[in-house]
C-alpha cells in the first residue's frame, strides 16, 4: 500500500513543459484549479526537457536546440528570472586527425545524480552520449566509459529512431552514487556498477522482433526507463516491445503488458510511476499495429493504470474524449506529482497538457493551444 | 572587417547585428567572435570543427566553408542562418 503524501489542497504543483517551440512553466493555485503561466521561454528552440534539481529544489536546466544553431544547456534559479548559458555545453571528444567524430544533436535528458553528490548531473544526448556536470550543469564532460568504450562496440545496433538515436533514460541508484542505468533507443538498457566506467547490457527476456537474434545481448528498443525511489530494485520499462518489470537481482525482464487487453496492446513511450507505491504505474498505449500511428489506439484516448506491479490493468478514461482524438504522447510527457491522491499528467504532441486530480480516475484538459509538447515534469512544492 | 550577425545568434551580442573584428582566418574570426560573445562559437561550429548545416559565412559574396580558409581584408563577412525548416 502506498504510504500518504501530503494533501492536494495543502500542496502546490508547477509543471515543467518543455516543446517544439520553447518552454512553458505552469504554476498551479492550491489545489491546481489555477495555473499561472510563466513562457515561453527560449520561444522558437526545441526545448526537449527542463528539469529542477530535487536536492536543492533550485537549480534549474532547461536542454535548447534552434533550427539553425547547435544544442546547448541553460541554467536558471526557481523563482529567479533569466537563464545563463552553460560554459561548456555536452559535446563529444574531438576524433582524431583523419577520423570523422560525432557532434552532439541535441540534448535529450537531464538525470540529477546521487543525492550524496550535490551539483553532479548526468545528460542523455542524440546521437547516444552521456554527459556528466559536477558543478550543476554549467560544466559537462563526456562520460568515456560510455561515449569511447561502450557506444563503439554496440553502434552496429544503435538505430536512429526519427530524431535520432537517443539515450533517453538515465537513474541513479538512491542507495549508491556509483550504480546507474541508462536506456538507449535503439541500443537497449545497461547498468553500470562504477559510476560509467564500465557498463554491462540488461535486456534478457526483452523482445525486439526487428534484431535478427531472438536473444540478442543488446540493439533493443526501450522507450522509457524507471526505477522506484522507495524499492531501487523495481525497474519498470515501456519498450517498442511491450511493458517490462525487472526486481534486481533478477536479470530476465518479465512483460507485464501481456495483461493489457489485446485489442489495446501494450505497446507505447511513456510510463510514469507512483512516488510512494511502486507497485502503481501509469502508461499511455499507442497504436503499434500496421505503420505504427503512435496514435490512441481506435481514437480512443485512455490512460492504464496498474496497482499491483503489471499483474493487472485499469482502464482510465473518464473526461478524456471517447472517440475521435488521435493522441501521440511522447515519452517524458506523461509524469505524476507527489499529492495525495497523485495527480497524473500528460502532455500531447497537440498541443494539449490533461491533468487527473485523482490518480488517473477523472481527466480534464488544463492547458491548450501549446506547440508539439516532448515533455511534462511535475513538481510538488510546500505552499 | 564588419561582421554581420545573424538574428539568432543576438541573443549573444545583445542585439547588435554587425560588429568589427580583425582576423586573418575563418577559425581566427569564431575565435574573436567568442571572446567577444561567449558561446556563440559553439552554436555555429560542432565539437568536430564543422560548420553547422544552417549556417553559412560570406566574405564578400564568396562562401567561406572551411574553418582554414584565409580572409583576405573582406570589408564584410556576413553570417547567415540559413533555411532550417518548420
Amino acid at each position: 500500500m502506498p504510504t500518504t503524501g501530503a494533501t492536494r489542497s495543502a500542496q502546490r504543483v508547477s509543471l515543467l513543459v518543455g516543446t517544439r517551440k520553447g518552454a512553458f512553466l505552469f504554476h498551479g493555485g492550491q489545489g491546481s484549479r489555477e495555473w499561472r503561466l510563466d513562457g515561453p521561454h527560449f520561444l522558437g528552440s526545441m526545448v526537449n526537457q527542463v528539469a529542477l534539481d530535487p536536492r536543492d529544489g533550485e537549480t534549474l536546466l532547461l536542454a535548447a536546440k534552434a533550427g539553425h544553431l547547435g544544442p546547448t544547456v541553460y541554467r536558471s534559479r526557481w523563482n529567479e528570472r533569466g537563464w545563463a548559458e552553460a560554459g561548456r555545453p555536452p559535446a563529444f571528444a574531438k576524433a582524431a586527425e583523419g577520423g570523422s567524430g560525432r557532434s552532439v544533436a541535441h540534448v535529450f535528458c537531464f538525470a540529477p545524480g546521487h543525492a550524496s553528490e550535490p551539483g553532479v548531473w548526468y545528460a542523455g544526448t542524440s546521437p547516444v552520449g552521456l554527459f556528466r556536470s559536477e558543478d550543476g550543469g554549467a560544466a559537462w564532460s563526456g562520460v568515456a566509459g560510455f561515449n569511447d568504450v561502450l557506444y563503439p562496440k554496440i553502434a552496429d545496433k544503435v538505430m536512429e529512431v526519427p530524431e535520432g538515436s537517443i539515450l533517453h533514460s538515465i537513474l541513479v541508484d538512491p542507495r549508491d552514487a556509483s550504480h546507474l542505468y541508462i536506456a538507449l533507443s535503439t541500443g537497449g538498457v545497461f547498468e553500470s556498477a562504477d559510476r560509467g566506467a564500465s557498463w554491462r547490457a540488461l535486456n534478457r527476456g526483452v523482445e525486439a522482433y526487428f534484431l535478427p537474434e531472438p536473444d540478442a545481448e543488446f540493439g533493443h528498443d526501450p522507450h522509457a526507463l524507471a526505477l522506484h525511489p522507495q524499492l531501487p530494485d523495481r525497474l519498470y520499462q515501456q519498450n517498442h516491445c511491450g511493458i517490462y518489470r525487472l526486481d534486481r537481482p533478477a536479470d530476465i525482464w518479465q512483460r507485464i503488458g501481456r495483461s493489457m487487453p489485446a485489442e489495446v496492446g501494450d505497446i507505447g513511450f511513456a510510463l510514469a510511476l507512483h512516488p510512494r507505491d511502486p507497485d502503481t504505474l501509469w502508461v499511455f498505449p499507442m497504436d503499434g499495429t500496421d505503420v505504427w500511428p503512435r496514435t490512441s489506439p481506435g481514437g480512443r484516448p485512455a490512460v492504464y493504470c496498474s496497482t499491483d506491479g503489471g499483474a493487472s490493468w485499469r482502464r482510465q478514461d473518464r473526461g478524456l474524449p471517447p472517440e475521435h482524438a488521435w493522441f501521440s504522447v511522447k515519452r517524458q510527457a506523461l509524469c505524476a506529482d507527489a499529492c495525495d491522491p497523485v495527480g497524473v499528467y500528460f502532455g500531447t504532441a497537440g498541443g494539449e497538457i490533461w491533468m487527473s486530480p485523482d490518480a488517473g480516475d477523472n481527466w480534464a484538459p488544463i492547458v491548450r493551444y501549446l506547440p508539439p509538447i516532448l515533455s511534462v515534469a511535475a513538481v510538488t512544492a510546500a505552499p | 572587417m564588419i561582421v554581420v550577425i545573424p538574428g539568432p545568434l543576438h541573443s549573444y551580442t545583445q542585439g547588435r547585428s554587425r560588429t568589427e573584428c580583425e582576423a586573418a582566418s575563418l577559425a581566427g574570426l569564431l575565435d574573436v567572435l567568442d571572446a567577444r560573445y561567449p558561446g556563440m562559437r559553439f552554436r555555429m561550429v560542432d565539437e568536430q570543427e564543422r560548420i553547422r548545416p544552417h549556417i553559412r559565412i560570406y566574405a564578400d559574396g564568396v562562401p567561406v566553408t572551411s574553418l582554414a580558409a584565409r580572409l583576405d581584408a573582406p570589408r564584410e563577412v556576413l553570417i547567415v542562418a540559413a533555411l532550417s525548416g518548420g
